[in-house]
């Protein structure tokens, strides 16, 4: 499957990344190679192949319901690139994000 | 209903489950501690940290889907649902998607005052969810700056889904009411609106009957319903207002323009109003959690949860009906107080024997003593026990009605027993001789009554009783009045 | 002969027996690190005065004949991925550069709790992104045997540390071959454990149901050693498993007897230079003069390891790394900068008359993430982030990701059968020794392609080791792996013990620093 400049321009919206026109250009090739090498899965009949999340068959992992020290909140916010003490600051997030 | 068309209403309901810790960490659920002192690496998504799920989280969910008549799978598993917000800081909200913790239940609705007949709405799903945190636009220190806090981030949420099974914003009011009883009755969560323990979003469209045929509005997403009040109020607007745009328009679902949309309920101007949102917020892009393994439940498991589950709603409605033998309406102000209220009152209906006294009792003289106090059952003074030895006095004459009243106001505001309550009030039975000796006395008093009585006007004696009352205050009206019309008969 | 010549296990001996200090071996190593890191830069972060005074409380503590942790004295790097608590901790990333995290990794608890002295972060790929450590946003290591070639990765840093004796003990992770990779590069020996084996807390993500820490040491003996200190269940973390640790310092002298291993037919085909594969089966007849049976067994999903790895490891990865967003912690782009790069565009969209243009601009917050974004991640990682968002996304899952997980199956399935019939596999590492720095970088499919024998131990979860076994013409080393079944690490370092016993590949040192 390839992909076009236009499909690479709307993933990097979804992924949140900002790409110049070069760079599109490179990242569309790369992905493309890429892509189409994968393509090899699909001579794989899998139809019947239950699919492997986990490298694990491990099921019903819980911890019990108790309070544990939450951070400070010096310490939470202390990496923060903008808090005014009490909270995260970013830019306004009036509307859709 | 006169309108040509039907309102379809489907419920999207976020219920916070009472657990001390959040979902996938150890830090507390309590509301309203300052911002971000409730958070540590695993809820704030860190890098490195890693989530362990919460065993009462779980234990909690799967009570009330199978409270809800969910069919629970043997595995479920946990998803990531992929978006970018400030409030949900890992770029994700571990949810559930192909595989929820339960499926297909339903929830019966009812409504005593007989709007809607009874009927089942169908549950799609109800799914375990990690909550986010909040944020606030800053208005005045802001230059564009939100505020973002995340003690809520990652409180465990279930979020209960219905079938569109809804034809009225009363029935939609019904649905949620019932299932906050139900919330109540399980002791999951304490459904508390205003601190967003309960968040209601709703679907709806309409089905409108032309010439050509049945058509559907498009379907509206409606949002920020702070209250049950506000979801009827925004769903009765929410009806109209599509009336009129199809009216106007004669879009349809589906066709150019009919796609699904989202709006918000503005309370201060009682309509709804258009969000934006886009198209590639929908992609969410979900996977399973590698970090988390999947959870499986047994068949006993399930069937352990259920005989534990006590009494709901439904059932104890119908037996209050069956074994005290009181109205469906009785039944349903009780139900709807609580468990601890019902308890109140069948132990009270087994001690005087007679369940619409109790129920009169509790509904009237209970109920407003708790709600004037804004109290609830459990800090009632007078136990069940000691108001049916009052009730048993009423009924053998020894009290009248509005004389057990004041009984029972000086027992709870002084603490005392029904006859340590009746000395305190001085009342005590009058003797026969007495009574005769008083109401002799009355009739030589008032000529004019014994006249009008022997002329026929029956009522005047009621003249009487209100001297008897002042003269001494024990005195049951109802005998002073029979045996003052035995008087004036023989005189 | 130096102190840094000496083995983790020979060191704790005189440690032990109070022939030297740890204030005298810790300073020792901290000079090593001195002279001959300038040209490696296998080190992102040293703290002198720090480890010193660490070596100094240890050695008070013995000096008082109070107990001590079975690595008491020993100095250990860590990778730059494993979070320490109040220390910078950056993946190599610029997104990360000042972040310092509250808090410790388990292993790194479990390191400090053992009386190691944690002398050092090293140097990778960033987020663990790569197999050559070009990708580090603070420059690339050098491998110590040719200092133009690359170490692999992307725990270069700690294979290159151990490899020119800045170190005797290093700690990797490896989600796709990036412990056993620089392993191998570098002529040291280095273990992948099994999926579960060392709790993953701590450990910044890159592809959480492939990531596994493991330790990288001259000795197989030296991993024992150290393996049993990171090895164990840790409730914070749901996916490491609740099994008993062996006491791997005391078994790993143990030979195997009738030992029986397997040859996978499609680690000896195509792409396999010639004096990788002679040394490799130099190797095995090693091991068949101690006894082994050798057969050949088929691991017939190979050839797709690959392709399924680079579809679950960015899908994995773009989400793992969603939090990177300049709201919470690392790198934020500059506000003002950023609102006025928005200002301009609308402006010259509002001159245009554009408004379909205006629409789809961004808004401040979307603008900020992904200014931030671009920023903060290197060429690779945005590559990656790329590709499982393409992957992820509405009408690819199916065709894609969910694709991969049932071929992931698929290659579990091969390996269960294999190891019916045999204890161990053996075969190559690397395709290749080290390639030339900057040689693959602008081709990343060739770059993956390096991964093909190390990826399928992580897809299927198993344990795998890389030990040396030789060296090339041009005097570069090569690795051998040993991959074992589930939870048979202790097995994998008898074995690999076994052939240090018997070779002294392990024993060389580079030659130019």
């Amino acid at each position: 499957m390839a992909i076009s400049r236009e499909e690479v321009k709307k993933v990097s919206l979804l992924a949140r990344l900002q790409l110049s026109d070069a760079e599109l250009e490179t990242m569309t090739a790369q992905l493309g190679d890429i892509l189409g090498y994968v393509e090899l899965l699909s001579e794989l009949d899998t139809d019947k192949v239950e699919p492997m999340a986990h490298a694990l068959d491990v099921s019903n992992v819980f911890r019990d319901d108790k309070v544990r020290a939450s951070l400070d909140r010096g310490e939470a916010l202390a990496n923060a690139p903008k808090h005014d003490d009490e909270c995260y600051r970013v830019p306004a997030v009036l509307g859709d994000g | 209903m006169t309108e040509p068309y039907t309102i379809i209403i489907g419920l999207e309901v976020h219920v916070q489950l009472s657990t001390a810790s959040k979902l996938f960490c150890g830090c507390s659920t309590a509301f309203g501690s300052p911002a971000n002192t409730q958070t540590c690496p695993v809820c704030i998504g860190m890098p490195g940290s890693l989530p362990v799920m919460n065993r009462e989280a779980m234990a909690l969910a799967l009570k009330t889907a199978v409270a809800l008549n969910c069919e629970i799978p043997r595995r479920t598993k946990w998803d990531r649902k992929q978006y970018y917000y400030p409030d949900l800081p890992k770029g994700y909200q571990i949810s559930q998607f192909d595989l929820p913790l339960s499926e297909k239940g339903y929830l019966t609705i009812s409504d005593s005052r007989g709007r809607f007949e009874p009927k089942p709405i169908r549950i799609i799903r109800a799914h375990l969810e990690e909550d986010a945190g909040k944020s606030m636009h800053d208005e005045v220190a802001g230059k564009g700056d939100s505020r973002i806090d995340l003690n809520r981030t990652g409180t465990p949420l279930l979020e209960v889904v219905s079938e569109p099974d809804l034809r009225s914003p009363v029935e939609a009011r019904a649905y949620l009411d019932e299932l906050k009883l139900l919330l109540n009755y399980l002791d999951v969560s304490d459904c508390n609106m205003q601190e967003g323990s309960l968040r209601v979003d709703a679907n709806i469209n309409l089905h409108i009957d032309t010439p050509e045929g049945p058509v559907a509005t498009p379907i509206v997403e409606v949002k920020n319903m702070n209250s049950f009040r506000a979801v009827e109020r925004a769903l009765d607007f929410e009806a109209q207002r599509q009336y009129e745009v199809w009216q106007e328009t004669g879009t349809i679902m589906g066709a150019p323009g009919g796609h699904k949309t989202t709006r918000g309920w503005d309370e201060t101007a009682q309509v709804t109003v258009p969000q934006r949102t886009k198209e590639e917020s929908s992609d969410y892009r979900y996977f399973p959690d590698p970090d988390l393994v999947p959870v499986t439940t047994t068949e006993e498991q399930v069937e352990a949860i259920r005989a534990g589950l006590g009494e709901l709603p439904a059932a104890l409605r119908e037996r209050l009906q069956k074994t005290y033998n009181v109205t469906p309406y009785d039944a349903d102000v009780l139900v709807n107080q609580g468990r601890e209220l019902v308890d109140y009152f069948t132990e009270l209906a087994d001690r005087c024997g007679d369940g619409k006294m109790a129920a009169n009792w509790v509904e009237q003289d209970v109920l407003r003593w708790l709600n004037d106090r804004q109290i609830g059952i459990g800090e009632f003074s007078v136990s069940a026990d000691a108001l049916a030895g009052l009730l048993e006095k009423i009924k053998g004459g020894d009290l009248t009605t509005s004389r057990g009243r004041d009984v029972l106001t000086a027992m709870l505001d002084s603490g005392q027993s029904v006859d340590a309550a009746m000395r305190k009030l001085g009342i005590q039975s009058v003797d026969q001789n007495e009574l005769e000796t008083l109401c002799g006395e009355l009739l030589a008093a008032n000529p004019k009554v014994v006249e009008d009585v022997k002329e026929g006007r029956l009522k005047a004696v009621g003249a009487l009783i209100g001297q008897a009352k002042s003269r001494n205050p024990n005195v049951n009206p109802g005998q002073v009045r029979e045996l003052c019309l035995k008087l004036i008969e023989r005189m | 002969m130096s102190l840094t010549d000496l083995t983790a296990t020979e060191l704790l001996a005189k440690l032990t027996q109070g022939e030297i200090t740890s204030v005298e071996l810790t300073g020792v190593f901290l000079d090593r690190i001195a002279a001959v890191d300038p040209t490696i830069h296998a080190f992102l972060r040293i703290d002198r005065p720090a480890a010193l005074a660490r070596a100094a409380e240890i050695d008070a503590r013995r000096a008082s004949g109070q107990p001590l942790g079975a690595l008491a004295g020993l100095p250990v790097a860590l990778k730059d991925v494993l979070c320490t608590a109040g220390e910078p901790t950056t993946c190599a990333s610029r997104m990360l550069e000042n972040f310092r995290p509250p808090y410790d990794a388990t292993v790194v608890a479990r390191l400090r709790a053992a009386d190691a002295v944690l002398i050092g972060k090293t140097n990778m790929d960033e987020f663990a992104m790569g197999g050559s450590n070009e990708n580090s946003a603070f420059g690339p290591v050098h491998n110590p045997w040719d200092t133009d070639r690359v170490p692999g990765g992307s725990s270069g840093g700690s294979a290159a540390a151990v490899a020119a004796r800045m170190t005797p003990l290093a700690i990797g992770s490896d989600t796709g071959g990036s412990i056993r990779c620089p392993a191998g590069l570098c002529g040291v020996t280095g273990l992948k454990p099994t999926y579960g084996r060392v709790s993953r807390y701590g450990l910044v993500a890159f592809a959480s149901s492939l990531d596994q820490i493991g330790p990288l040491a001259r000795t197989a003996e030296d991993v024992a050693l150290i393996l049993g200190v990171l090895a164990g269940h840790d409730p914070a973390d749901s996916t490491s498993v609740d099994r008993p640790v062996p006491d791997y310092a005391r078994t790993v002298s143990k030979p195997l007897s009738g030992l029986r291993l397997g040859l996978a037919r499609e680690h000896f085909g195509e792409g396999l230079e010639g004096q990788v594969e002679r040394a490799v089966r130099e190797a095995i007849k090693v091991y068949e003069s101690l006894g082994a049976t050798v057969r050949e067994v088929s691991l017939p999903h190979s050839k797709y390891a690959v392709a399924t790895y680079y579809l679950i490891a960015p899908c994995e990865a773009s989400s793992n790394l969603a939090r990177y967003d300049g709201a919470h912690y690392g790198h934020r782009t500059n506000q003002e900068a950023m609102l006025a790069e928005l200002e301009i565009e609308r402006k010259a969209l509002d001159a245009a008359g554009d408004t379909e243009g205006l629409d789809r601009l961004d808004n401040a917050l979307v603008r900020m993430y992904r200014r931030t974004r671009s920023e903060g991640f290197g060429p690779e990682v945005r590559r990656r982030v790329m590709l499982g968002t393409y992957a992820l996304s509405a009408g690819y899952y199916d065709a894609y990701y969910l694709k991969a997980l049932k071929v992931r199956r698929l290659i579990r399935q091969d390996f269960d059968r294999a190891f019916e019939e045999v204890d161990l596999l053996a075969g190559p590492v690397t395709p290749t020794p080290a390639f030339r720095l900057g040689e693959k970088v602008d081709d990343p499919l060739s770059m993956y392609l390096f991964d093909l024998f190390t990826i399928g131990a992580n897809l299927a979860g198993i344990g795998g080791i890389s030990i040396p076994c030789g060296f090339s013409a041009e005097g570069l080393p090569i690795g051998l792996q040993l991959q074992a079944p589930p939870f048979e690490e202790e097995r994998l370092l008898r074995a690999a013990h076994m052939f240090q016993t018997a070779t002294d590949w392990h024993t060389r040192k580079p030659p130019a620093i």
